[in-house]
């Protein structure tokens, strides 16, 4: 196989001009984010126009904003620790990385946790998947369904950070390459991002 | 940074790996090839039995009748009937032309024709067939409940699709059958689009590659982006019916609460407009490049071409309300919505008119792929103008939910498909299996289509025209349609007789290959990168990855002295004619 590894040689040169310098799994990441944001309208643009043309309790009587207001700093905190790790990585320290990517996975755990002690408060007022003592029983479904489309995105986004977080306890990324580790990030940030609308769209507004 | 891309793997040596969970991309378009003519042949059976029912109302359905429909003598039941148009519009739709067009051709055709050895992500192509065909068994098993499958037409728009209308399991199974298969064509759609970008031989620009690839590109981008709004609607129609919520439940029928029908309409529509564009998008493509190839001549206004197919896919996604005339919208919305409409017949007609200048002059030879195409020019055509009379409001809502509809989108989504589909087989079959299809019996099967394909759609638009409406089990209860009676059985014998002749088809499909006569590297003399290498291809395509130097369709140029009338892309452009 000489003449493949020549070839391979051939397309490092080759690839960077033909689309930049992301990587083929950046990219693709990236992509997948676009279809995922769109998974997210379709909900948020059924949550509008069912908001805009019914009666809708407002929220802050109904959901805790100082709870959920704690929660979302701690996932923006966890994007943040999520640039440290990749900036360890970067300068091959390997202690800080793990370090790093362990207080982004408390933040995701502690983002759920938060969330999953919500909801049972929220049942236990009476405010279930398909019913709501004080209104519109749309107030409970939407919020239901958006935050719970999102909490999943968080526990896929932890199982990720684990399944990194081995590799890099492996010593994968050792050597300085944070490309999987960037990737990694690109989707952590946009879980991250799309919480902030959606608590902007559910809670605040 | 391409470390672990576009490398030759060691081909697979066990019979598991090599048909069943393969990772190339080969195999898994033949998988998705076989997938996709299975269920063409299930829902063209259906679209029989609703044709038979409404030519012939009352009359048991021959041969089969007996052995489907055993408690009501042969004869269509009312209840079965829209189990039968249901499943007839998401299996064609979801289950045939989207495994042949994409799932087929662009896993066939993309690599091979940019150059690449394989997709970008392998595994992932593998796991986008699987999902596909997980789904496909979730919507068969669908047919054996005991209350049926989904019947409230294919857009399943509530209230006829919530537990009120549609009380069975049936349609909560359609719903995880179009979700699981959301999930398989966002993984198709990403990986053909990361491929596209990434792993283009070298020197092969954007305006280098072959307009089927840009067809096929434009799909994925197309699917990557609005497939995941249906996700979201499927997943709300699921809770409404499995969880007691009442998104899209409203007024009496509702419990609590008050949702919205209509919310479904414009979360399905957001998606379903692009997706009628996701599904022509690669017939454009593929018959944009076989007028070329069969004209011996460059492809006239290539770059037009791609960029106006480029501004369709980009209109589309703003156009959806016309579907929604009739939902009691605002007339500054449809008013909006129409221009927007009719600014697609522009691009359309942009493109089109190069398919025209494409055959201008040229030196055509009538193979089994040219004249499929034509057939597409010609039915595209045709389906293009009837669309004006359904994006122009004041005659929308007289046609609306008529047959008119009914044979505009099988003038345009169905025949243009399906002719597009068979041409590509036609033309890619030498190079998938390694042998030739048998020309005379293709010709038999091009007529045999054709001329039967426009009885049926064109007295589609008839009857709808004279106020047939669809989805109706027996439209001839109203005095008025009866006269229409001797269309619908016109229809209705075109439909057989189409049905016949696709059995030549599967005859010559099958006969070939096993049979036919071998292929050489290039039978039709054409200078894409996939007629440079043997057919069939070897496991990693390419030995030495091509570098290309020209355009894909540098026909008949005379200052060519390799005496071919073509030049391979990986060949140095020869200046033409001054």
């Amino acid at each position: 196989m000489s003449h493949a590894s020549s070839l391979d040689h051939h397309q490092e040169e080759r690839n960077d001009p033909q689309f930049g310098k992301a990587s083929i799994g950046k990219l693709a990441m990236w992509i997948f984010l676009v279809t995922d944001a769109m998974s997210f309208s379709g909900f948020l643009l059924a949550y509008g126009i069912l908001r805009a043309t019914m009666d809708w309790p407002h929220p802050a009587q109904y959901l805790g904003i100082n709870l959920s207001g704690f929660a979302t700093f701690i996932l923006v905190c966890s994007s943040l620790s999520m640039v440290l790790a990749i900036d360890c990585c970067k300068s091959k320290d390997r202690q800080g990385m793990l370090n790093w990517l362990l207080v982004t996975i408390a933040g995701g755990v502690f983002f759920l946790g938060i969330q999953v002690y919500e909801y049972q408060h929220l049942v236990h007022q009476g405010m279930t998947l398909s019913s709501f003592a004080h209104g519109n029983n749309l107030f409970a479904s939407t919020f239901y369904v958006i935050t719970g489309f999102h909490g999943l995105h968080v526990l896929t986004g932890v199982i990720y950070l684990i399944c990194e977080y081995r590799f890099a306890r492996e010593g994968r990324y050792d050597n300085g390459d944070y490309n999987r580790l960037e990737i990694l990030g690109l989707f952590w940030h946009f879980v991250d991002l799309v919480w902030i609308l959606v608590f902007t769209f559910i809670y605040l507004l | 940074m391409s470390g672990g891309y576009n490398e030759i793997h060691p081909e697979p040596t066990t019979f598991w790996s090599k048909y069943i969970i393969s990772f190339d991309h080969k195999v898994i378009a033949k998988q998705f090839l076989w997938y996709g003519i299975i269920f063409l042949g299930i829902g063209g059976l259906m679209a029989l039995l609703i044709r038979w029912t409404l030519a012939y109302p009352g009359e048991a359905f021959p041969v089969l009748g007996h052995l489907l429909f055993p408690n009501s003598a042969g004869i269509v039941p009312p209840d079965s009937y829209a189990m039968l148009f249901t499943m007839h519009g998401t299996i064609m739709i979801f289950y045939a032309i989207t495994p042949i067009l994409i799932g087929a051709f662009g896993n066939y055709c993309i690599p091979l024709m940019i150059g690449a050895r394989d997709m970008a992500f392998p595994m992932l192509n593998m796991l986008s067939f699987w999902f596909a065909f997980l789904s496909g068994l979730v919507l068969l098993a669908s047919l054996v409940l005991p209350l049926g499958a989904a019947a409230g037409g294919w857009t399943s728009y509530p209230t006829l699709s919530t537990m009120i209308g549609s009380p069975g399991a049936g349609q909560t199974l359609w719903c995880v059958a179009i979700f699981l298969f959301g999930v398989s064509s966002t993984m198709g759609a990403v990986n053909y689009v990361t491929t596209v970008i990434t792993l283009r031989a070298p020197g092969m620009g954007y305006f280098d590659m072959p307009l089927t690839v840009w067809g096929l590109w434009l799909t994925a981008i197309l699917n990557a982006i609005f497939v995941p709004v249906l996700g979201a609607g499927v997943i709300l129609l699921t809770l409404d019916r499995v969880m007691g919520t009442t998104f899209f439940l409203a007024g009496a029928s509702a419990t609590s609460g008050s949702g919205d029908p209509v919310l479904f309409q414009h979360v399905f529509w957001i998606f379903g407009h692009p997706e009628v564009y996701i599904l022509i998008l690669p017939a454009w493509g593929i018959v944009s490049d076989l007028l070329s190839f069969f004209s011996r001549k460059p492809a006239f206004g290539a770059k037009a071409t791609a960029l106006s197919m480029t501004a369709v896919s980009v209109l589309s996604t703003i156009v959806y309300g016309h579907h929604m005339f009739t939902t009691q919208m605002s007339p500054l919305l449809t008013q909006s919505f129409m221009t927007l409409t009719m600014t697609i017949s522009i691009p359309s007609a942009i493109f089109f008119a190069n398919w025209l200048g494409t055959l201008w002059k040229g030196s055509i030879r009538f193979d089994s792929p040219m004249l499929f195409s034509l057939g597409v020019v010609f039915v595209f055509g045709l389906g293009g103008l009837t669309g004006l009379h359904l994006g122009t409001v004041t005659t929308d809502l007289y046609l609306h939910d008529t047959y008119f509809v009914v044979g505009h989108f099988h003038y345009t989504m169905a025949a243009s498909v399906l002719l597009g589909g068979y041409a590509g087989i036609y033309f890619w079959f030498p190079k998938m299996f390694g042998r030739m299809m048998n020309e005379t019996m293709a010709k038999i099967h091009f007529w045999g289509t054709m001329i039967p394909l426009n009885g049926i759609f064109f007295g589609m638009l008839m009857v709808g025209y004279g106020g047939m409406h669809r989805r109706i089990y027996n439209p001839f209860v109203y005095d008025s349609l009866k006269r229409l009676i001797p269309i619908n059985q016109m229809i209705t014998i075109s439909a057989i007789l189409m049905g016949a002749f696709q059995i030549i088809f599967v005859i010559n499909f099958l006969w070939s290959l096993y049979k036919g006569k071998k292929a050489p590297n290039n039978p039709w003399n054409v200078g894409t990168l996939e007629w440079t290498i043997p057919s069939p291809p070897v496991h990693h395509n390419y030995d030495v990855i091509p570098v290309v130097k020209c355009g894909p369709h540098e026909f008949g140029n005379p200052n060519l002295k390799t005496g071919r009338d073509f030049q391979y892309q990986t060949e140095e452009l020869v200046e033409g004619p001054a």
